[in-house]
């Protein structure tokens, strides 16, 4: 670990926690349909859009009508997805002419894209037209995260709002936050990495000739443009197959460091609008110390454990770190730390390739996505996902000081508790339940790309990337089969919509209630303690659960490398 | 005091008490039945998963299997898990049971004398035949058949069968003490009752369900606990169920009895084995404080509650005013007033009559003097004459209400007319003194206090000065509730200008001056409205609309019918203070649930540390580094793992029946303790207790 490395860190951190209250700002303002600087622009377009979607903007609905309008619309995502990957071969914009996609793989991708999973089976530039990269792909990029953001505040409502029965219109939300928020910012970020020298062209894929004469077709295509909502959606899936670590994906160190700025950037800011819609702002960066807290260890363990290197190759005379599956580009500090914020986010785009990172620096990713991706997390889905750990931490601790908990003025009670645990079975649920599954499959254990451990951890990961809605693979497995292809997509749905609705129907249950105001009774929710307090809840609830699991994959595949055993 | 007798059983004895713990043995075993064990999920799943590996054992014995004696011992343990829990329960219901047996003493079969037409004659007829609306005569001697209110008549009570408190109270028509209680007895006079409860749903009867815990609803909170202990084990079911494939795709393979112990260490055995004992001892704490909560929602909503409505009289000030000073008419000396007053209070042993004879001696250097030297006979104190004195001799001293002593002077009688249950006093003819008199009690009353008029042979004397005096402690009290986060708000029927003088004394938050039971309402609703929950305690009739109105109503064991309906609690002490007691023992139910929750869950942290490595050892013995106690052998961290689990439901006992002290510090500094004692202790003690249990195993060669 050098200086260098830590102060890049750092850099990182203020520049993430220096976007969180203007952006917070500005978020709280147009989910409270104030008006903003873009307004004279996107006034205009709003209106015209609800008119031809026939939606009332001032009909706010019940949790129940928002969530059915929230799937319908998936289901009108999926069938775009679906469809256009069956039939690019007869649409337009498709100059490498690519086949029709298989059913399976089609499937996955749906699934994948409007879970916000971003789950990469299938190869960017070797599969998908250009048709199906705009209108499938980005389209679902923007329209997945804004879903997930219109969730949490719809969530947040619920804590702010006060005996009341509705949380806000789906269809306002989800068209405020894609023009007000994504669009805007993207159309900025695009033109930024166009100039960083990111393609952005609907032309055909360029043929050169390299020096030693040898043909070679170069892919091109519209790549800023989806590259910028897929960092800022946290979708992570790539226009080509290495993702991040693709020059034309990731051209400069410029490019990467934004790149990571902007996975973080509006998961971190929604703390702030949490705070500013339930009155106190010190809320919502007592949960982004959480997240803090729990993201700084993580990059710490990985940082150290890349730095580091193993004995192996420290005996090979191989030192400087671990610099396997890394672009030397980025180096160790930029790889490992985009592989916890990718992880940690939900967004799964990867620069490097966490199958190479040593055990331990590839279990922290691992980690981040098994504790539910709540570190900052996926956009929305961060959110919502670490106030589930807050009711719960805030109902196990909360009874200690002798009153019914209470988070924000809310009494947390049976039904909170219900939903908060519905919400988080379904995780362990369907990655230990698959990853069990599939290391016995013999045909799924054909996947894999190495044995022991190793492969143990690649399905684990696997499973645990789709189930959070990462997209993030581990590399060496196989995905594309169709065992994977089901079971993964099956993952992403469960993982998504399994836990969505009962977060909705909290929601619904936290703004009937009545808002009550704090005393000295009242558990305080904004110091250390309370910070200290969610980070344990999450750790020993989320975190031991897969203890066995690690203990498995990464933990003895480090002792063993410890004693020169590798896999 | 009655409640300090009442709570002789401590809870350290309730462990030791054979009485107790016999039964309760005999009980853990009758509640294996899973019917029973049903209500309670986490330990179903115990049971169920031990029956589960008997079965598997059994086979194991006859087809001939590896490791009999560790399963069996696993098994043994498991068992042992299940009857720990049941027994803690039947601990807690244990002090219930005894109580109930010396209440169904009291409701022995009696007569009651049934009133019947309108002629009203008396018919013996069997207590248990009475319906809710009759109407009986109870004479001195009689036990009262069931609960109803005096509709006729004055009489003395022995309350003693509920209250625990021997000495008889007043029960009499109209005022707030018309409430009468089935099973108590009226030791002088006479009264007619109207039966106001049905049989088997007196007040006595209710006590005993009550205390027994048969009717025992879980309370809001334990339900929302249930969920998260049923969600924990949910997801440990998960983890474990997965874990033999994880095995075998490592090529090793793990026996049922050590994935079961694995689940079992990991569920949250302690808090699932212990939440209803818990409940059922915070109860019992309100009882054996002489409180009857009507349900566990109101002890719960005790421990939330943010506004405290408290009745200035009898909670703030001492019920008895007592004599700060002396009026005497024009022509009359203060001395004089004063020998009269003491002579009056003489035997007067209320302490407003003391106070008079210590004003006496103090300012006016009056000493005591002996009633049967002055061959005085007292004259007490009663609701018709409203006045008591002496008389020796020729000599006549009054003293009493200024409008019983105006009316005795005028007339030497009462002048009294009984209209409906109302007796009003007829206003006198005044003389010149009598105006003088109502004059300067017109200005003690505004002041603050209360206005006591003596006469000497039929002549008006003066009035004495009866000052509220605010009680002592009671000021600290209330800086207390406010550092809970409560508000006080003090209820008074005093002008604002004295209200606001005893506020400021006492300390209260806030006060509500010339209060109707329209504004009591009223404030009620307000601070509800603003999210707030509020106690209250009343005992009028006029005080029931209030007393239903708040989230915690408690109604005096003194008051009328109307007002123990109404409230969701009754003190058997009518002491209004103990509404803040009774907080406490809210909170500290809430506190004892969170306290141990956090420990059981804290506790997993050390359970995988013995377990996870010695499950697959067989296969990675790299893990071995994981083994951070150095347990001896996969055998034996497994059996200490599995020992601790059900030994600590054991050491626990005592701090469910007990409850965690609650201390007024404000929640964040209490959330401070609670969190270092109960959560980082849950994670250290289970490190060092397994390898104090590993050591034993290991020296004992049980593994």
């Amino acid at each position: 670990m050098t200086l260098i490395g830590w102060i890049q860190i750092l850099l990182y951190c203020a520049i993430v926690v220096a976007l969180v209250k203007p952006l917070g700002w500005y978020m709280t303002c147009v989910f409270n349909g104030e008006r903003t600087f873009m307004s004279p622009i996107l006034r205009p377009v709003e209106t015209v859009l609800y008119r031809i979607g026939g939606v009332d903007e001032k009909r706010e609905q019940h949790w129940l009508t928002y969530t059915v309008a929230m799937l319908l619309f998936h289901v009108g995502g999926f069938l775009i997805i679906y469809g256009l990957m069956r039939l690019q071969a007869l649409l337009p914009f498709n100059p490498a002419e690519q086949g029709a996609v298989a059913p399976d793989l089609s499937f996955n991708t749906a699934i994948s894209f409007i879970t916000n999973t971003n789950w990469q089976n299938y190869g960017g530039e070797s599969t998908l037209s250009y048709l199906t990269q705009m209108a499938g792909l980005t389209h679902q990029n923007f329209l997945s995260a804004a879903t997930g953001i219109a969730l949490a505040v719809a969530l947040i409502r619920g804590f702010s709002r006060s005996s009341m029965r509705t949380i806000g219109n789906f269809w306002v939300d989800v068209t405020r936050c894609t023009l007000y928020v994504l669009l805007p910012i993207c159309i900025v970020y695009t033109l930024f990495l166009v100039w960083q020298g990111m393609p952005q062209t609907l032309g055909a894929y360029v043929e050169a000739t390299t020096l030693e004469g040898a043909k070679q077709t170069i892919a091109v295509g519209p790549v800023a443009s989806q590259v910028a909502i897929k960092m800022l959606g946290t979708n992570g899936g790539g226009f080509f197959n290495a993702n991040a670590a693709h020059p034309f994906e990731n051209p400069t160190a410029l490019s990467n460091f934004v790149q990571m700025i902007s996975i973080f950037a509006i998961g971190a800011a929604l703390t702030n609008v949490f705070g500013r819609m339930v009155g106190n702002e010190r809320q919502g960066w007592a949960i982004l110390a959480v997240m803090g807290v729990l993201f700084l260890s993580g990059v710490a363990v990985t940082y150290w454990a890349e730095a580091n290197g193993t004995s192996t190759l420290a005996s090979l005379g191989l030192t400087g770190g671990n610099m396997e599956g890394k672009e030397v580009r980025f180096g160790i500090v930029a790889s490992s730390l985009f592989a916890v914020i990718t992880t940690a986010a939900s967004c799964g785009a990867v620069n490097a390739m966490h199958d190479s990172f040593t055990a331990i620096g590839g279990m922290i990713p691992l980690i981040n996505m098994q504790l539910g991706e709540i570190i900052v997390g996926g956009v929305g889905a961060g959110l919502y996902g670490m106030l589930l750990f807050v009711v719960l931490a805030i109902f196990v601790a909360g009874l200690m000081v002798g009153r019914t908990p209470e988070y924000v003025g809310k009494k947390i009670e049976a039904r909170e508790v219900k939903m908060a645990m519905l919400a988080i079975l379904v995780l362990p649920l369907m990655y230990l339940g698959w990853t069990a599954v599939a290391v016995v499959l013999p045909s799924a254990v054909a996947s894999m790309a190495n044995a022991g451990p190793h492969g143990f951890t690649e399905v684990l990961y696997a499973f645990t990337s789709a189930t959070g809605n990462n997209g993030s693979a581990f590399a060496g497995l196989t995905g594309n089969t169709f065992f994977y292809n089901l079971t993964l997509a099956s993952s992403m749905f469960v993982g998504r919509f399994f836990m969505i609705v009962p977060v909705m129907a909290m929601a619904g249950s936290l703004a009937a209630k009545k808002s009550i105001p704090p005393s000295a009774g009242t558990l305080p929710t904004t110091g250390s303690l309370f910070v200290g307090l969610v980070v344990g809840v999450i750790l020993i609830i989320g975190g031991l659960t897969f203890f066995p699991a690690l203990a498995l994959g990464p933990i003895v595949e480090h002792l063993a490398m410890n004693a020169n055993a590798l896999f | 005091m009655e409640t300090m007798k009442l709570q002789k059983k401590t809870t350290a004895s309730a462990m030791l008490d054979p009485k107790i713990v016999v039964p309760a043995i005999r009980a853990a075993f009758v509640k294996l039945d899973p019917r029973l064990m049903i209500k309670n999920p986490v330990m179903f799943v115990v049971e169920v998963v031990a029956a589960l590996t008997t079965v598997i054992f059994l086979r194991n014995l006859v087809t001939g299997g590896e490791n009999l004696a560790f399963t069996f011992q696993i098994i043994l343990w498991l068992w042992f898990t299940v009857l720990f829990a049941n027994f803690a329960e039947a601990v807690a219901e244990g002090r219930g049971k005894a109580q109930a047996e010396s209440l169904k003493k009291t409701r022995t079969e009696s007569k009651a004398k049934l009133l019947e037409g309108s002629d009203r004659t008396c018919r013996l007829v069997s207590g248990t035949s009475l319906k809710v609306g009759d109407i009986v005569l109870v004479e001195a001697g009689d036990n009262i058949p069931s609960d109803g209110e005096v509709i006729e008549g004055v009489a003395s009570v022995n309350e003693a069968a509920i209250t625990g408190e021997s000495a008889p109270v007043i029960r009499e028509s109209g005022g707030d003490r018309s409430a009468v209680t089935g099973g108590t007895q009226v030791l002088s006079d006479w009264i007619r009752v109207r039966i106001t409860a049905a049989q088997g749903s007196t007040f006595i009867d209710r006590m005993i369900k009550l205390v027994e815990g048969a009717e025992r609803q879980k309370t809001p909170n334990e339900i929302a606990l249930n969920i998260l202990l049923a969600g924990l084990t949910i997801i440990f079911v998960f983890a474990t169920v997965t874990i033999p494939s994880y095995a075998a795709y490592a090529g090793g393979s793990i026996s049922v009895v050590v994935l079961v112990a694995l689940f079992v260490t990991l569920i949250p055995t302690t808090i699932g084995a212990l939440l209803s004992a818990i409940g059922i001892a915070g109860m019992d704490r309100l009882v054996r404080f002489n409180v009857l909560a009507m349900s566990g929602r109101a002890v719960e909503a005790a421990g939330d509650v943010d506004t405290l409505l408290l009745d200035k009289t009898g909670t703030i000030t001492l019920g008895n005013r007592q004599a700060t000073a002396l009026r005497p008419v024009r022509g009359v000396t203060e001395q004089e007033l004063a020998d009269a007053a003491q002579l009056a209070s003489l035997a007067d042993e209320t302490p407003e009559g003391r106070s008079i004879v210590v004003l006496a001696k103090e300012k006016y250097g009056i000493r005591g003097r002996d009633m049967k030297e002055l061959n005085a006979t007292f004259i007490p104190f009663t609701a018709q004459t409203r006045m008591s004195g002496i008389d020796a001799g020729s000599l006549s001293v009054r003293k009493g209400a200024v409008d019983a002593i105006l009316s005795y002077v005028s007339g030497g009688v009462s002048q009294t007319v009984a209209s409906g249950n109302t007796v009003r006093a007829l206003q006198p003819v005044l003389s010149e003194l009598g105006r003088e008199v109502r004059t300067i009690s017109d200005e003690i009353s505004k002041a603050g206090g209360t206005p006591l008029a003596v006469a000497r042979d039929g002549k008006l004397l003066g009035v004495v000065h009866l000052k509220d005096i605010v009680k002592g402690g009671i000021r600290e009290r209330f800086a207390e509730l406010r550092r809970m986060g409560i508000r006080t708000i003090m209820i008074t029927g005093d002008n604002p200008m004295t209200a606001a003088a005893i506020a400021a004394e006492a300390g209260v938050d806030d006060f509500l001056a010339q209060a109707t039971p329209e504004d009591k309402l009223k404030l009620i609703r307000d601070e509800q409205a603003k999210g707030k929950l509020v106690a209250m305690c009343g005992d009028g009739t006029n005080d029931a609309p209030a007393l239903a109105q708040a989230d915690v109503g408690v109604a005096m064991n003194t008051g009328t019918q109307a007002a123990r309906e109404a409230g969701n609690m009754v003190d058997l002490d009518s002491n209004p203070t103990k509404l803040i007691e009774v907080v406490e023992i809210g909170k500290q139910l809430l506190m004892t649930r969170g306290a141990l929750t956090t420990f059981s869950i804290a506790n997993d942290v050390a359970k995988y540390f013995a377990i996870i490595p010695a499950m697959f050892l067989a296969f990675y013995p790299q893990l071995e580094v994981l083994n951070v106690m150095h347990l001896a052998s996969p055998q034996s961290a497994i059996l200490s793992a599995i020992i601790f689990n059900a030994l600590i439901i054991i050491a626990l006992i005592p701090l469910a029946l007990k409850g965690v002290a609650y201390r007024a510090v404000g929640a964040g500094a209490l959330l401070r303790r609670n969190l270092l004692v109960y959560g980082l202790g849950g994670i250290i003690v289970p490190f060092i207790g397994i390898k104090a249990i590993d050591i034993a195993v290991a020296a004992l060669g049980l593994a």
